[in-house]
């Protein structure tokens, strides 16, 4: 070779192979000629970054660690808590106050112990994303928020690797593989996020256990062909499921022209701002109308004092069976058409499960002539903590 | 008829209804009848100036009317239109 030349130094200079205890462990993929030795090598070699390790990211981490795929990235920063457990199956009561990633990693570890697990612990931002992403070969969107979905979506795009989408809500999934080099990306199919308040979370929605782990079975599937190379994946179409109908639809995904991520003349070059993106000021969200607040103790020290307060439940009728503190109760979205049962003349202090409907309830209330009333400042979650602990949260 | 399928988080602005039959020439007429029926749907499905939001997506079968005739796509009586909102997950 003439001097000077760039002689490319490559990294693996022995080939890949699998040791007995793995030829072992990965038996029931090898007999199977849609992986063998080629693909479960394959797999061996692939680096898959997971954000979020939450009730997507369970059946993601398990099923791709048991696979064997070579080297595992987690994205997280949150603390198990008891509420997580309905769904996210990696964590059991022992790990309840621990960090997500901790007990991801012993999970995982102890799952498959040949494989190599990176902790990322920190929240993916705008400043750290690309640096987070670029040493993985697929990324995999478990996140709960959407503008993390956003620069999940715009990062995998400016570095050109797939990104196999998951989400949730209630009974009801999405699955689909974004940004691969001819497919649509997520942009193409929501150019832009709601404004905030409008989509009620699954805090306030709920989501059934389960669902998670279909979808996100279906993403760890996802990431399995497109490392091995076999089959079709969801690129151009988007799975929408119904696990209370037990349905599943597909939707035509088409990759949009004059998309500003992924599109013939895309305009967006680098990372953005997604909290201004998607119209969220600060990490709070806010409540989506401002009104007359009172504080739990204060309520209590007049119910105490004999005050007249009627208090008003705007919660539904089964969160009401979870626990209330004797409240009228009048769904938020049966307001408009019963206000007529209020008396506008009596202090009325309206409360929920955190403040935020019944925010909207004294906004409506207000703005149809009633004066005395006023927002129960944290709900019935801030009442259980600041006044009756007996009061269960949920 | 044709049918319209309401999504899960929209659901409760349209009386708890899954899904439902009406009588529509267009995908645009289809959805006019739905949140005359609805009030309350209509602010999830259009802006204040009329236009249907955009991370608020409509299917005519298994297509998208973005790349139909968008509103106006007509609607045939076994047909099946999804309205499909954008969800995220667990976080507000």
């Amino acid at each position: 070779m003439s001097k000077g030349s760039a002689v490319k130094n490559h990294e693996a200079a022995a080939p890949p192979a699998l040791s007995p205890q793995e030829i072992l462990r990965y038996s029931r993929h090898l007999i199977m000629p849609e992986v063998g030795m080629e693909g479960q090598l394959k797999l061996k070699a692939a680096k898959v970054l997971l954000i979020g390790t939450g009730g997507l990211g369970a059946p993601l981490g398990l099923y791709l660690a048991a696979a064997g795929v070579g080297r595992l990235g987690l994205v997280d920063f949150d603390v198990v808590d008891f509420t997580n457990l309905q769904r996210q199956v990696t964590f059991g009561t022992k790990d309840v106050g621990r960090p997500k990633l901790e007990a991801a990693r012993e999970r995982l570890r102890d799952l498959n112990p040949e494989i190599q697990i990176d902790l990322h612990e920190t929240k993916l931002t705008s400043e750290n994303a690309l640096d987070i992403l670029r040493p993985y070969d697929i990324v995999a969107d478990g996140t709960d928020n959407f503008p993390t979905r956003y620069l999940v979506n715009d990062a995998c795009v400016l570095l050109g690797k797939p990104n196999v989408y998951g989400s949730i809500f209630r009974f009801e999934g999405q699955a689909t593989v974004f940004a691969l080099a001819d497919g649509p990306c997520y942009r193409c199919l929501y150019p832009e996020p709601p404004p905030p308040g409008l989509v009620p979370s699954c805090a306030e929605g709920g989501v059934l256990g389960v669902l998670p782990g279909i979808v996100g079975s279906i993403q760890a599937n996802e990431t399995i062909k497109l490392i091995l190379g076999a089959g079709e994946t969801l690129k151009g179409r988007l799975l929408v499921f119904d696990a209370l109908k037990m349905r599943f639809r597909e939707l035509k995904l088409r990759k949009n022209p004059d998309c500003p991520a992924c599109g013939t003349k895309p305009t967006l070059t680098k990372l953005i701002d997604y909290y201004e993106f998607c119209g969220i000021r600060g990490e709070e969200a806010q409540p989506a109308v401002a009104v007359p607040e009172i504080e739990p103790k204060e309520l209590k020290r007049k119910l105490d004092a004999g005050e007249d307060v009627f208090i008003l439940d705007v919660r539904e009728p089964h969160e009401y069976q979870i626990c209330h503190i004797n409240g009228y109760l009048l769904p938020l979205g049966d307001l408009a058409k019963r206000a007529h049962e209020l008396d506008s003349a009596r202090t009325i202090v309206a409360h929920c499960r955190s403040g935020k409907r019944s925010a909207e309830a004294v906004d409506f209330l207000r703005k149809a002539g009633f004066r005395k009333v006023w927002n129960l400042k944290g709900g019935i979650l801030a009442w259980s903590d600041q006044v009756d602990p007996s009061v269960p949260k949920y | 008829m044709p049918k319209v399928i309401i999504p899960t988080p929209l659901r409760q602005y349209a009386g708890k209804q899954e899904a439902l039959d009406l009588q529509a020439k267009t995908v645009g007429e289809l959805l006019q009848q739905l949140v005359t029926q609805y009030g309350d749907l209509r602010r999830h499905l259009y802006t204040d100036d009329g236009k249907l939001r955009s991370f608020v997506n409509v299917y005519l079968n298994d297509e998208d009317i973005r790349y139909l005739q968008k509103e106006s796509t007509p609607v045939k009586e076994s047909d099946v239109v999804s309205i499909v909102p954008s969800i995220a997950g667990g976080r507000p």
